[in-house]
């Protein structure tokens, strides 16, 4: 038997043949933004496409977010399906008038009458050494807003997948890619025909019966480290992988807490006010009488994002995320 | 080559990237607001046209005075008055043809009617059943946007995509003065130059940002030579008349239909009425400045050059208030009705797809209904 070597993408490629394949397989679908044109975006997630479907397919627009989005959502209007780029995370502000006023709520203003199926795309998150406005996790504000889809994934394949169903999607969709991966590879073959992935369904990365670590975006993998540390020191975690914060999936999060009775929630974005807290909330409200620990968090820390040289401090790392496993009550077992 | 003789050889020059990109003085607006009734170019305008616009604008008003009455009597939350500015209202709606949009501000009830829409629908917002009323897609009208100068970019964005797919639809777009401050204003104005999208952008100035007069708002010329930097032309019109309001639109979307590009239009023109009947109009201006608008009434504007131009008489007078009548009287009829309200639709419209956590939600407000159903049935026994 001999295997083929098939060079593996990186999450980056992976997105970029989903935005292919969804402009091949629908004329309606638009990609604009800043630089996605001639450069193919600063991520090169958009390399090429203006080159194969034209630029009136993949439009550099001028700089500004809330124009771009604003300018989207007429387009949907007319019945295309805009898939915008913005720049990084802390550049996607200026459109939040624009998604909270009109994107998010179109659809149910005009009692469906008026869907907007936008994609807006954001990439995300820290530990890229960026300098300051360019690793927020903004996801708080997203899921804060109803009338919005929050969607991420952690995983090449997920990368397509993902964003093959947000575009289709008949509702807007906040698409937030974890920067820091976008040149990660798994075993994501190119060669094989990619799956579209259904938004709102949670998976579980990592079987375990100890505790669960819920997660999502760039703290999947920190938290498969984690696990895989835990396991030398006794403890059999689970990891589930959310991908999907707008809906929700409290049937898979339940399911697992359910079965291990222990959960930590970890996540870039600031503790307070932060996913973290609703999630925590939810499983409280549903396993209460399964859990053998309060739910806790490992988060960012309630500060601005730090300065590059300094923020290794504040992302969760696996000696954090063990840290708050030892504290979850083990004691009562024995 | 010593160091001195290589700096004799440089040679200073302009900027290398630097061109003239295209001369501003045709974009320019003229110095003073075009008009054209009492004018000679009055002349030449379609007499059909201006009968039109008359009936139009006494519907408008009595529309205005029929919205503002409801608001007295409890039927409306509130009514941002468009009375002085029938003009422009009608004009707008007028001047596109059945496959245009318009994308109205929350002012611009009259241009929404005035376009078609059901005048009960165009004001579900107001009465506050649900946010839009009316379907959007019927008539080409977007929904009344409140947030100022938001629907701007929609606009541009919508005639593009019409463009795009070969369509030769024209989007007109209409905001206030206050809200050309607001940056929304400068994006779509820019992205539909860049685009040379097919747009038109009418601004009214009726002088006020509730309370904040013009000159608190801007300093540029008029608003009108805010086009120049976009490299769009801008045009001054006198808002209160409707044959020139009409003209210089219908040029503007001619002009953009055969792909010429974006125009801004500034309408000068005053809101006779506070901001809406909430809001106290004497604390912030003068009697004898409403009175010098009220001598420029634009119903007054056009009946005169009718009147003397033999084109209307009393009979005509009096049918377009009989109809305006007529429509105030059914307004009033199915406002007085309460409307039907179904709180379980809160529910039905949030997503394409409900979720779980809205269908728990919905549940919940089931029961409620249900258990407060159940007591007053309990309180009949």
């Amino acid at each position: 038997m001999t295997t083929v070597a098939v060079k593996p993408a990186t999450m980056a490629q992976a997105l970029t043949r989903a935005l292919r394949d969804a402009m091949a397989a629908d004329p309606a679908v638009h990609v604009m933004g800043e630089d996605v044109g001639t450069l193919g975006g600063v991520f090169r997630v958009t390399d090429g496409l203006a080159k194969e479907f034209g630029e009136d397919r993949c439009t550099d627009t001028p700089l500004a977010e809330a124009g771009i989005l604003g300018t989207a959502v007429g387009m949907a209007m007319y019945g295309l399906r805009p898939v915008v780029e913005m720049q990084f995370d802390a550049f996607a502000y200026p459109a939040f008038e624009q998604l909270i006023s009109h994107v998010a709520r179109m659809r149910n203003r005009t009692r469906g009458r008026m869907p907007l199926p936008i994609t807006i795309r954001v990439p995300y998150g820290g530990g890229i050494g960026g300098v300051e406005h360019h690793s927020d996790s903004s996801e708080a504000y997203y899921m804060a807003t109803p009338g919005l889809h929050v969607v991420t994934p952690a995983t090449v394949a997920d990368a397509y997948g993902l964003l093959r169903a947000a575009i289709a999607s008949d509702d807007p969709v906040v698409f937030l890619e974890p920067k820091r991966l976008y040149w990660s590879k798994d075993s994501w073959n190119p060669e094989e025909p990619a799956t579209v992935e259904p938004i709102g369904r949670a998976v579980v990365r990592r079987q375990g019966r100890g505790a669960t670590l819920i997660t999502y975006g760039p703290s999947v993998p920190v938290c498969m480290e984690a696990a895989d540390a835990a396991q030398a020191e006794g403890w059999d975690l689970e990891v589930v992988d959310l991908r999907s914060l707008v809906p929700f999936d409290d049937e898979t999060v339940c399911a697992s807490v359910r079965r291990t009775g222990r959960a930590v929630v970890v996540h870039e974005a600031s503790a307070f006010g932060g996913p973290g807290g609703e999630i925590a909330a939810r499983i409280t409200e549903r396993c209460f009488h399964h859990l053998e620990a309060p739910v806790l968090r490992v988060a960012g820390f309630d500060l601005p994002y730090p300065p590059p040289m300094l923020e290794k401090h504040h992302l969760p790392g696996v000696d954090r995320i063990l840290d708050a496993v030892a504290r979850l009550q083990w004691e009562a077992e024995s | 080559m010593t160091v001195m003789e290589q700096r004799g050889a440089y040679r200073p020059s302009p900027p290398p990237a630097w061109q003239p990109r295209m001369d501003p003085a045709p974009l320019l607006p003229d110095a003073e607001p075009y008009r054209v009734l009492g004018t000679e170019a009055a002349a030449k305008a379609d007499p059909d046209l201006l009968r039109r616009l008359y009936t139009q604008l006494i519907r408008g008003r009595r529309y205005n005075t029929q919205a503002t009455a409801l608001t007295k009597q409890g039927r409306l939350a509130v009514y941002p008055s468009s009375t002085g500015q029938e003009a422009c209202e009608v004009a707008a709606a007028l001047a596109l043809e059945e496959r245009d949009w318009l994308f109205p501000s929350y002012r611009d009830t009259l241009a929404a009617v005035a376009r078609g829409v059901d005048p009960v629908e165009a004001l579900t917002l107001l009465r506050g059943d649900w946010h839009t009323g009316y379907d959007p897609y019927a008539h080409r009208v977007a929904p009344l946007c409140t947030p100022l100068a938001t629907q701007l970019p929609h606009a541009v964005g919508l005639a593009h995509a019409a463009r795009l797919k070969g369509d030769d639809v024209v989007a007109l777009a209409m905001v206030g003065d206050g809200g050309t401050s607001e940056g929304d204003f400068h994006e779509a104005l820019n992205f539909a130059a860049v685009w040379q999208a097919p747009v038109v952008f009418l601004v009214q100035n009726n002088g006020f940002a509730i309370s904040v007069p013009l000159a608190k708002q801007t300093a540029a010329p008029s608003l009108a030579h805010k086009a120049v930097g976009y490299g769009m032309p801008g045009r001054l019109v006198d808002g209160n008349d409707a044959a020139a309001v009409h003209e210089v639109l219908s040029d503007a979307v001619r002009h953009a239909r055969a792909g010429g590009g974006p125009t801004l239009i500034e309408a000068v023109t005053y809101r006779i009425d506070a901001h809406t009947n909430a809001d106290d109009a004497t604390r912030y201006r003068g009697d004898a400045e409403v009175e010098a608008w009220r001598a420029h009434d634009p119903i007054q504007l056009l009946e005169q050059e009718l009147t003397t131009r033999g084109l209307l008489d009393d009979a005509g007078i009096e049918a377009a208030r009989q109809d305006a009548e007529e429509m105030a009287a059914d307004l009033r009829a199915r406002m007085n009705k309460d409307p039907e309200l179904n709180p379980m639709d809160l529910f039905d419209h949030v997503y394409a797809e409900s979720t779980a956590q809205l269908r728990e939600q919905r549940d919940l407000l089931r029961a409620e209904l249900e258990a407060e159903q159940d007591d007053q049935e309990g309180d009949l026994r």
